[in-house]
């Protein structure tokens, strides 16, 4: 089977979500960059469906989901951010630091 | 069983409580319904006499060895410790109910006089109904803890009674003080208890006495402890050594108050429980010592000090006092009986001399009224020759004085005498017995002294109430003399419940209670010689101290309280109360105030739990958050990054 693969595959793509949300500075990206840790771990959960039962493949569908509603949240408070400050640059929030 | 009048035992408390329920309501509602009040409130008490007396008849007749025990509730069921609310009727319980709703009776009714004019009227009869319920309560209960409901429910009452008139501020805390000091004798109470349902298993009286006799060790350390404990108690309640400071303070109540309770009965709460418990103080001869010898050196100081008292009133305390420590000396003898009988006639002719002092309070407080004097109307300096205008109120005072000094055949005679021979007969074994007869001894010889004293000054001699207000003084109205009648007729033949076998009596009461208490050791032999001499003594004695008062004393040089001058030398030490109260005020109130207000106010509460605990609680957090405020930069992918450290190293922990 093509467990090993599936799951190498998956690792990469969930350090490429981190290292992005980590390193890059615009908040869509950064968006993006979650829901490819996301579908890293859902490439996970079916992949390893296939040796440990259904549970998993039921488990992906839960999460795109919730990721669907996160992707409808997330966006509109992008939006509305942008509205109010003309950028999305995480580098300009900054609101909560004391001074 | 058949139905018998004992079964009704339990509508003597209730009726009592029924009078305060209605007139509690009567004295919210209806503060002005007095003819309601009165008839509510003597209504009951006549009422549960008369059940009394009906218990009393069908119990006779019962021929009883054991105690009828009548369970209404459950009321503490706890694992082993299983207390219900149950009363018990045996022969003890029923001579204390008699004397209790008897006595009682006869105070209501003298108090619908004295209490005519007081805006507090139907306060006062809920309050007075209340204390005969737990009065009776007490006396009645199964257990100690019933008992210890109606100990703590007559201590309740005999606090809302002192302070009864609490917008002077003297009567509030006379209240409070006796509310204290009784604190300190119910703890005694309370370990008692703990220790006895410890070592017998039940707090039931028949159980814990059927068990004390194996399972403790007679005169061992437990069963001393439990005696001693329990006496404390009686220290509290019944005013003895060192307790005791707490009664002449509540002289600030009513004066038929001061009858019922601080005379009659609640005060001999604790002689009663030292009966009811005799069978465990005769396993303890230490605390049988120490009972009867508390008993006879309170009798004795507390006599000296009323030698020198010139309030009415304080005088009958220091003697209430006195004829107490008599009774503690009769019950620590062993001789419970003889106890119990003194108790009975002491209620008597102490409840009449106390309703006495009563009717000459009320008259004198009258005649000031009447000429808007305030001159103190219980000081007898104010006194002298009232017997010419109240007779009756004279005739029957000197009735209870020559009683409680022990002339023969009145009441006090006999049961003085009774303890006193008890005391020697106990002595002639023990010797230390014999220091506590002479203790009685020239105790009896003071209380003759003082209460022909009190008679001189207050009816006798020359008046020295004012020119103005003499007119005014009258007789009591019959409503207050008419119980002072009933009352000094028991006073004069009191005596006929218990005439000793020495000369052809048939000791009613000693047989009578023979089934509750053990025997005063028959071993103790005398020859009718020597108690003919005993009864001799105590009668010369009683005459000596008549007698000598009346010579002595000069009614004539006394001087109004306004005008009078201080006492010098060792009079004054006796009119100050040989300074107990200041003493006690030196040693214990002010260190205590002094440790609570600059140790444990101003350091413990304030420095530590203030200061250190609340507010360096909030301090610490505060720095906590001051040193730490770097972290918070704002900026989300720092936060990230530490995030993502975070798990990383959680994850490095789960991996190796």
């Amino acid at each position: 089977m093509l467990l090993n693969p599936a799951l190498a595959i998956s690792a990469v793509l969930f350090t490429l979500g981190v290292l992005g949300v980590l390193l890059r500075r615009n908040a869509i990206v950064i968006f993006m960059c979650v829901e490819l840790m996301l579908n890293a771990v859902n490439l996970t959960f079916v992949a390893l469906a296939q040796s440990l039962g259904m549970g998993g493949q039921v488990f992906v569908f839960f999460v795109m989901a919730v990721a669907a509603a996160e992707a409808a949240v997330g966006l509109a408070i992008i939006l509305a951010v942008y509205r109010h400050k003309q950028s999305v640059s995480l580098q300009n929030m900054n609101l909560l630091k004391d001074g | 069983m058949t139905e018998t009048a004992v079964d009704q035992i339990w509508l003597a408390p209730a009726l009592a409580l029924l009078g305060f329920v209605l007139n509690g309501v009567l004295s919210l509602a209806r503060p002005r319904a007095k003819t309601l009040v009165s008839v509510i409130g003597v209504g009951v008490l006549v009422a549960s006499f008369v059940v009394a007396l009906g218990v009393f008849r069908s119990f006779v007749g019962l021929h009883a060895e054991e105690p009828v025990v009548f369970r209404y509730w459950s009321w503490m069921p706890v694992g082993t410790l299983q207390v219900d609310f149950a009363l018990q009727v045996d022969q003890l319980s029923t001579v204390m109910l008699l004397v209790v709703t008897g006595v009682g009776s006869l105070i209501h009714l003298f108090s619908v006089g004295y209490m005519k004019d007081d805006p507090g009227y139907a306060r006062y009869f809920a309050y007075l109904n209340l204390f005969v319920f737990f009065m009776l309560v007490l006396v009645l209960g199964a257990s100690f803890p019933v008992m210890f409901v109606g100990w703590e429910g007559v201590g309740l009452c005999s606090y809302l009674l002192i302070g009864f008139w609490f917008s002077d501020e003297a009567n509030a805390n006379a209240g409070r003080k006796a509310f204290i000091m009784n604190r300190i004798g119910d703890f005694g109470f309370m370990v008692a208890m703990f220790m006895i349902f410890w070592s017998t298993g039940s707090l039931d009286f028949v159980t814990v006495f059927a068990h004390a006799p194996t399972a403790l060790v007679a005169g061992g350390t437990s069963i001393t402890a439990i005696t001693l404990f329990l006496f404390l108690g009686c220290t509290g309640k019944s005013a003895q050594i060192p307790l005791y400071t707490w009664l002449p303070d509540a002289m600030a109540g009513p004066t038929p108050v001061s009858a019922l309770i601080h005379a009659a009965t609640m005060v001999t709460a604790g002689v009663y429980l030292v009966a009811r418990c005799n069978l465990l103080f005769a396993m303890a001869p230490v605390a049988s010592a120490v009972v009867a010898g508390v008993g006879a050196l309170t009798a004795l100081f507390a006599a000296t000090i009323a030698l020198k008292q010139w309030d009415i009133k304080k005088v009958l305390a220091y003697s209430t006092i006195s004829q107490l420590g008599y009774m503690f000396l009769g019950v620590g003898t062993g001789a419970i009986s003889a106890g119990m009988f003194h108790l009975i006639t002491h209620a008597f002719f102490k409840a009449l001399l106390f309703l006495g002092s009563g009717s000459v309070i009320y008259a004198l407080h009258r005649a000031y009224h009447h000429t808007h004097s305030h001159e103190d109307a219980q000081d007898m300096r104010n006194m002298g020759g009232l017997a010419r205008y109240m007779p009756w109120t004279t005739a029957l005072m000197w009735i209870a004085t020559l009683a409680i000094a022990g002339v023969p055949p009145l009441s006090g005679f006999f049961s003085k005498d009774g303890i006193l021979s008890a005391a020697f007969l106990r002595g002639t074994v023990q010797p230390v017995w014999l220091v506590f007869w002479a203790l009685g001894l020239v105790t009896a010889l003071l209380t003759a002294f003082y209460m022909t004293r009190l008679m001189i000054y207050t009816f006798h001699g020359p008046s020295r109430t004012g020119e103005q207000e003499q007119p005014h003084l009258h007789e009591a109205p019959w409503i207050m003399t008419g119980p002072l009648l009933v009352l000094g007729v028991l006073s004069a033949v009191g005596g006929v419940l218990n005439v000793p076998e020495l000369i052809r009596g048939n000791a009613w009461l000693d047989r009578w209670l023979e089934p509750v208490v053990l025997p005063f050791s028959p071993h103790y032999g005398l020859s009718n010689s020597t108690e003919w001499l005993l009864i001799g003594i105590a009668v010369a004695v009683a005459v000596v101290g008549i007698v000598g008062a009346w010579r002595l004393l000069k009614p004539q040089q006394l001087v109004p309280a306004r005008s009078a001058p201080e006492e010098r030398g060792f009079a004054r030490v006796l009119r100050n109360k040989w300074y107990v109260d200041e003493i006690y005020d030196a040693l214990i109130v002010r260190p205590l105030v002094w440790f609570s207000r600059e140790v444990l106010w101003k350091q413990v509460d304030q420095r530590a739990i203030d200061g250190a605990a609340v507010n360096g609680a909030a301090r610490g957090a505060r720095a906590l958050g001051w040193a730490n405020r770097w972290l918070q930069t704002g900026q989300v992918g720092m936060y990230v990054a530490v995030f993502v450290v975070g798990v990383l190293l959680l994850l490095w922990r789960a991996m190796s």
